[in-house]
C-alpha cells in the first residue's frame, strides 16, 4: 500500500491518537514492569536504589517513547525499514571491529555515554524490514524461491554478525524472529519443513564438530549443551546455576517461601539473580501463584498483539505486529525454558522485568511501532 | 504497484490464518511452560523445598559446659573457666592475612616462628574456617582486640569454656585431665557423640574425668544457621542451648588431700583414707604430683619429658596403679586366716629362736635374737616373722590366699580411677599358671610376710584395714552424689568372721600402737577418744644374699634410693568405734614404723579432728616438730559455693 492508499481522513490525527493507543496493551507491559521492579527490589535485599529505581526510570522513559512512536504515523517507519536495516547491519560489523569485550563476548558499543547493543537493535530492525519486504513483495511470489532467498539472507547476514560475537541467545532469537514474519506472510510451509530438517542436520553437525579442528562454537557453549542434556553430571560446576535455579523454582511450591523469603536468592544460591534468572527468584517467593500469573501476563501480551494483528488490515502494520509479538514471545519462552531446565543456558534476559537498560528500550521502541500500527490502521 | 481488492482480500485471509496457526502454536508452547511450572512447584515442590533446606541451613553444635566436680563439702575441684581467644577467617579478611596478623601482633604477642605456622595453616585451611590465633588471653588483650576489631578485618575474638583444676596438684590423680580428642579416642568409641568431633571440645583423658566422662559431658545444644552458598553463616534461625553434664560429688574431702600431701612432702609416697563405715574414699592422694591444668592447655614437651623421667614418677597414680609388696602389714591376713581355719586360737603360742629351717633353707626373723615365745597378740606387736613361718606352715596358702582375696587384696575394687591394678593374692594355681611352677613351702613362709609373690596396692591395703577393723565387706566408694541424687550403697554385708578372732586381730594393732613394746608405739595417738591401731610393714625391693648376710645387712642409707625398703603403714581409728581407715605407702622410706606410722598418724588425726591435728594428741616429745611442721603448711579449707551449680569455677 503506498501513503495515498491509507485513507488518512478516518485515521486518527494530533492528540485524538492518544485514544486509540492499545490501553490494555499498555496496561499488561506495566503490570510485567511491576513484576520486574518487585522483584529487583528484592533480589537487591529490600535496596531500591540498586536495581529497582533505575529499572523505573527506565521504564517510564520507555514508556513515553513508546507513546511517542506510537504518534508516528505507519508509513515513515515503512520508509525508514530499509535504512534502519542498513544501520544497524554496519553498526554490528563495527562491533565486530572495535566493540569492547564484555563477558567473553563482543557486544556493546561505547556512543558517548550510552552503550549501544546493535544485535538487540537488530531484533527490531529485522523485523521491521521483513514486514516491509512482503507489504511490497507482491503475494503470489511469496512462495517463490528467489523471493524466499531475499529475506533468507536478510536474517541470516545480522545472525552470522552475531553468531561471531558470540551470542547464541540473540542469533536464535534473530532466526525464529525472522521466521515468525515469514511464517505470517504465508511463506509456504514447505519451506519451514525443510528448514526445520536441515536445523536438525546441523545441530548433529555442530555436535559432531567438537573437539575437531574445524569446531563451530565455543568450549563454553558445548559445555552448556552438556550442561543441558543432563545437569546432575556436574552439580557444582557447570551444571550449578541451572540446578539451583531449578531447586529455587521447584521450592516455591503454591504460594512461595514469601517476599524477601526465598533462601536460594537471598544466599546466593542462584547466579545472575537480577537478569538471567529473575524469574527463579520470582518463582522462590510467590510459587506458583507469582510465576503462572507472570506467564499469563505475557500470553496476553501476544494475545493482544495478535489480535490487533488480526484486525489490521495493514499488510505491514499486521506483519510488523506479529513479528513484534514473535519476538517478544521468543524472549520469555526461552528465558522461561532455560530456568526450568526445558532449553540450554543460552543467556537471554526475561523481558521486562530483568534488569537491563538496552532490552528493555528495544523492546518499548518494538511496541511502540506495535502501537503505531493499532492506531494508524485502516479504518 | 497497485493491488487489486481481490490481492488484498487473499492475503489478509492468508495472513489471519497464518497469524491464527502461530498464535495456537505460541499458546501450545505456553501452555508446556505452564504444565511444567506446575510439575516442579506442585508436584514435587516438597523435593526441592528439601534440597533448598540442605543447601541453606546447616545445624551447628554447641559445646555443652562440662559438668562441675565437687569434693565431699560441696567446694568445687573441677570447674570451668572463661577461655578468651581470638580466631581469623581468611575470606574475611580481605585478603592479606599477613597485614592482619602484623597488625594484631602489636596487641598480642605473635612471634615470627609462630607467624609462620599460622600464614602455614591459613593456606591450607579453607577460607572459610576461622582459625585460633591466640588462647587463653588476658581480659586485657582481649577487650584491646574487641576494641581494635575494625582495624582487624576478619578477627574474632571469641569467648568458650575450658576445664580449670583449682586444687591443681592435690587431686591430679584422682580427677585426671581432659584434653583434645585425638583419633584413638574415636577409634575407641563406637558410634562418637558427634560434639566429639567440634575442634576445641576436650574429653576426660584420664581419671574421674575419663571414666564419668559420660556423666560429665552433658548434651550438646543446637544452633540451625542459614548459609550462604560459601558456607558463611547469614543468620541463626534457631538455637536450643546444651545441657551441662551433671554435677558430680567426691568423697574426697579437699582438705584432708591437701594436708596429706603436704605431709608427704617430696617422698615418692601415696596415701588412702577410708571411711570404715561406708567405704567412702576421702583421701586418696599420690606424691609428687603434676598439674593437670598444664595438660588441658596443652603441655610442652619440655614439660612433659621432664615428668616422664622423674624417677618418682608422678604421673603414677601410686594409691590404686602401684604394687608393693605389702611386708609385715600382710600379717593381718595371714593371722586371720589362721585364727578362722582354727589353727591357732588366741592362746596358741610358737616359740622364735630368730629362725626357722624349712626344706633345706633358713628363713630368719627380722630380730636375729628371737622373740622367745610369741602369741597372736604380741606376733603382731613385735611383728615377729617366725611365728607366721610357723603359721603359714599350718594352715597353707590356699587359705592366706583365699582371705587375702576376702580382705581385699588381690581384687579388683571398682572405682572410677585410671588403670586400677588388681595386685597380686598368690595360690598353688596362680604360681602353676604364671609360673608352670610348683608350689614351694618357701614361698608360702615368704607370702605369711608379705613378701615374694604378695603385691597390693596402697588402696587394696586401706580396705583390708577397714574390714579388719568393720568386719564388713567394704568397698571403696569414691562417688558420693551425681546431680545430688546419692550414689552410696546401702550397707555393706558383713565377712561372716568370728568377732572372737576379729577382735583378737584388733588388739594385736592396738598392741602395735600403745603397748610398751609395739613396734609403731612412738607414732600413738595419746587421746583416749581416739585411740589409734595400726600394723608396720617394711618390704624389701632386693633379696639379701647370704654373703651380704653373712657381712651383716646393710642399712638403708647406705643404698640407692631404688634399692631402698618400701616403708608401709595401715591403721584404724577410734579403736573401739572405728571411723577411719588409713594406708601409706613411702616407696624406699626405709622403716614403716620410723617413716609411714608418722605421716599416717597425722592424716589420721587430720580426718578424726576434721581439721589440723591437736597438739596434744601426740606425745609430748612430738608436739614442738609437729607445730613446726605446721607452720610450715599452707594449708587449704574447701568453702563449699554459696549458690548451687554454675558454670565458673
Amino acid at each position: 500500500m503506498a501513503y495515498l492508499d491509507y485513507q488518512v481522513a478516518q485515521t486518527p490525527a494530533g492528540w485524538r491518537k492518544i485514544l486509540y493507543l492499545n490501553w490494555p496493551l499498555v496496561f499488561l507491559l506495566s503490570a510485567v514492569a511491576c513484576y520486574g521492579f518487585v522483584m529487583l527490589y528484592s533480589v537487591a535485599g529490600g535496596d531500591t536504589d540498586i536495581w529497582a529505581k533505575p529499572q523505573m526510570y527506565r521504564y517510564v522513559v520507555g514508556l513515553v517513547a513508546m507513546i511517542a512512536l506510537a504518534f508516528v504515523p505507519m508509513w515513515f517507519w515503512r520508509g525508514v525499514s530499509v535504512f534502519g536495516y542498513v544501520l544497524c547491519l554496519l553498526l554490528l560489523i563495527a562491533v565486530e571491529l572495535i566493540g569492547d569485550i564484555g563477558m567473553g563476548a563482543q557486544r556493546w558499543i561505547d556512543i558517548g555515554p550510552v552503550q549501544l547493543q546493535p544485535s538487540e537493535l537488530m531484533k527490531v530492525a529485522l523485523v521491521l524490514v521483513l514486514a516491509a519486504y512482503y507489504d511490497w513483495l507482491d503475494v503470489k511470489k511469496t512462495s517463490h524461491p528467489l523471493w524466499v532467498l531475499v529475506p533468507v539472507i536478510l536474517i541470516l547476514t545480522p545472525t552470522g554478525l552475531v553468531l561471531m560475537q558470540p551470542d547464541l541467545g540473540t542469533s536464535i532469537m534473530l532466526i525464529t524472529g525472522g521466521a515468525i514474519v515469514m511464517f505470517a506472510a504465508g511463506v509456504s510451509l514447505w519451506y519451514f519443513a525443510a528448514v526445520i530438517l536441515l536445523a536438525v542436520a546441523l545441530v548433529t553437525t555442530v555436535l559432531e564438530s567438537r573437539d575437531t579442528e574445524w569446531q563451530l562454537l565455543k568450549d563454553y557453549q558445548y559445555r552448556r549443551i552438556d550442561t543441558f542434556l543432563d545437569p546432575s553430571v556436574d552439580p557444582l560446576g557447570a551444571g550449578y546455576n541451572i540446578t539451583q535455579a531449578q531447586i529455587a523454582l521447584g521450592s516455591g511450591g503454591w504460594s512461595g517461601r514469601g517476599f524477601m523469603q526465598g533462601t536460594q536468592s537471598r544466599l546466593n544460591f542462584l547466579p545472575e539473580k537480577h537478569t538471567d534468572f529473575i524469574f527463579t527468584v520470582l518463582a522462590e517467593e510467590f510459587g506458583f501463584v507469582g510465576a503462572g500469573s507472570l506467564l499469563v501476563l505475557y500470553t496476553l501480551i501476544i494475545g493482544f498483539c495478535l489480535f490487533s494483528a488480526l484486525g489490521n488490515r495493514d499488510r505491514f502494520g499486521s506483519l510488523l505486529t506479529i513479528g513484534i509479538g514473535g519476538t517478544f514471545f521468543v524472549y520469555f519462552a526461552i528465558n522461561m525454558g532455560m530456568v526450568m531446565g526445558m532449553l540450554p543456558v543460552v543467556g537471554s534476559p526475561l523481558p521486562l522485568v530483568s534488569y537491563g537498560g538496552t532490552a528493555m528500550m528495544i523492546l518499548m521502541l518494538g511496541f511502540g511501532m506495535v502501537q503505531s500500527a493499532h492506531v494508524h490502521k485502516p479504518r | 504497484m497497485k493491488k487489486s481488492p481481490r490481492e488484498v482480500m487473499e492475503s489478509s485471509r492468508m495472513l489471519g490464518r497464518r497469524g491464527l496457526m502461530l498464535g495456537g502454536v505460541q499458546l501450545g508452547i505456553a501452555m508446556a511452560l505452564g504444565l511444567r511450572l506446575r510439575t516442579m512447584q506442585l508436584e514435587h515442590a516438597d523435593e526441592y523445598r528439601m534440597l533448598s533446606d540442605g543447601n541453606s541451613i546447616k545445624i551447628r553444635l554447641l559445646p555443652p559446659a562440662r559438668g562441675l566436680i565437687h569434693d565431699r563439702t560441696g567446694a568445687v575441684i573441677a570447674g570451668n573457666e572463661q577461655n578468651y581467644r581470638v580466631t581469623l577467617t581468611r575470606e574475611e579478611a580481605g585478603g592479606d592475612v599477613e597485614a592482619v596478623l602484623r597488625h594484631l601482633s602489636r596487641l598480642i604477642p605473635i612471634n615470627d616462628a609462630r607467624m609462620a605456622e599460622l600464614l602455614d595453616e591459613f593456606s591450607r585451611r579453607s577460607a572459610i574456617t576461622p582459625i585460633v590465633l591466640a588462647d587463653r588471653l588476658s581480659w586485657e588483650q582481649f577487650s584491646s582486640i574487641a576494641v581494635n576489631a575494625p582495624a582487624l578485618p576478619g578477627v574474632t575474638p571469641e569467648s568458650g569454656l575450658s576445664r580449670v583444676y583449682p586444687r591443681s596438684h592435690d587431686l591430679a590423680h584422682v580427677l585426671g585431665y581432659v584434653g583434645p580428642v585425638s583419633d584413638y579416642d574415636l577409634s575407641k568409641i563406637e558410634n562418637p557423640d558427634p560434639v566429639l568431633m567440634l575442634p576445641e571440645f576436650q574429653l576426660g583423658k584420664v581419671g574421674v574425668e575419663a571414666k564419668m566422662e559420660t556423666e560429665l559431658r552433658g548434651t550438646a545444644g543446637e544452633r540451625r544457621v542459614e548459609v550462604n552458598s560459601a558456607g558463611r553463616e547469614m543468620r541463626e534461625l534457631s538455637r536450643k542451648e546444651g545441657q551441662q553434664g551433671a554435677t558430680v560429688q567426691l568423697t574426697i574431702d579437699a582438705g584432708l588431700q591437701n594436708y596429706a600431701a603436704q605431709r608427704m612432702g617430696t617422698e615418692s609416697a601415696a596415701a588412702v583414707v577410708l571411711d570404715v563405715q561406708t567405704g567412702e574414699v576421702l583421701c586418696s592422694c599420690s606424691t609428687p604430683s603434676f598439674d593437670p591444668n598444664k595438660f588441658v592447655r596443652g603441655i610442652s614437651g619440655p614439660d612433659y619429658r621432664s615428668l616422664m623421667e622423674h624417677n618418682h614418677r608422678p604421673l603414677a597414680d601410686k594409691t590404686v596403679q602401684g604394687v608393693y609388696p605389702p611386708g609385715s602389714t600382710f600379717k593381718l591376713v595371714t593371722l586371720m586366716a589362721g585364727l578362722e581355719a582354727g589353727v591357732i586360737n588366741g592362746g596358741s603360742s610358737f616359740y622364735c629362736p630368730g629362725y626357722v629351717e624349712v626344706g633345706g633353707r633358713r628363713f630368719h626373723c627380722w630380730r636375729r635374737g628371737g622373740h622367745g615365745q610369741m602369741d597372736a597378740i604380741q606376733s603382731l606387736e613385735q611383728s615377729c616373722d617366725v611365728y607366721y613361718y610357723e603359721l603359714a606352715q599350718r594352715v597353707g596358702i590356699d587359705r592366706i590366699a583365699e582371705m587375702a582375696r576376702k580382705l581385699g587384696i588381690g581384687v579388683r575394687h571398682d572405682l572410677p580411677m585410671s588403670a586400677i591394678a588388681q595386685g597380686i593374692a598368690p595360690d598353688r594355681a596362680w604360681k602353676r599358671e604364671r609360673y608352670d611352677q610348683e608350689w614351694q613351702i618357701g614361698d608360702s613362709l615368704n607370702a605369711s610376710i608379705g613378701q615374694g609373690f604378695v603385691l597390693a596396692s596402697p588402696m587394696q591395703l586401706a580396705v583390708m584395714t577397714a574390714r579388719v577393723a568393720s568386719g564388713r565387706l567394704i568397698s571403696p566408694r569414691l562417688v558420693r552424689a551425681i546431680d545430688g541424687v546419692p550414689q552410696l550403697s546401702e550397707e555393706f554385708p558383713d565377712l561372716g568372721f568370728d568377732p572372737r578372732n576379729l577382735q583378737q586381730v584388733r588388739a594385736g594393732m592396738d598392741a602395735v600402737m600403745n603397748s610398751a613394746r609395739g613396734t609403731a608405739r612412738s607414732s600413738r595417738i595419746i587421746a583416749e577418744e581416739w585411740r589409734m591401731a595400726g600394723k608396720t610393714g617394711t618390704s624389701q625391693v632386693r633379696n639379701i644374699t647370704a654373703a651380704e648376710r653373712a657381712r651383716g645387712v646393710v642399712s638403708n642409707e647406705q643404698l640407692p634410693w631404688e634399692r631402698r625398703d618400701h616403708a608401709l603403714f595401715v591403721c584404724f581409728a577410734p579403736y573401739e568405734q572405728p571411723r577411719f581407715a588409713v594406708s601409706v605407702v613411702v616407696e624406699h622410706g626405709g622403716g614403716g614404723s620410723t617413716v609411714a606410722a608418722p605421716i599416717a598418724r597425722d592424716i589420721l588425726l587430720y580426718a578424726l579432728a576434721g581439721g589440723l591435728p591437736p597438739l596434744d594428741s601426740v606425745p609430748e616429745a612430738q608436739r614442738a616438730e609437729m607445730e613446726a611442721r605446721h607452720k610450715m603448711m599452707k594449708l587449704y579449707t574447701p568453702e563449699p559455693p554459696k549458690s548451687g551449680r554454675s558454670s565458673q569455677a
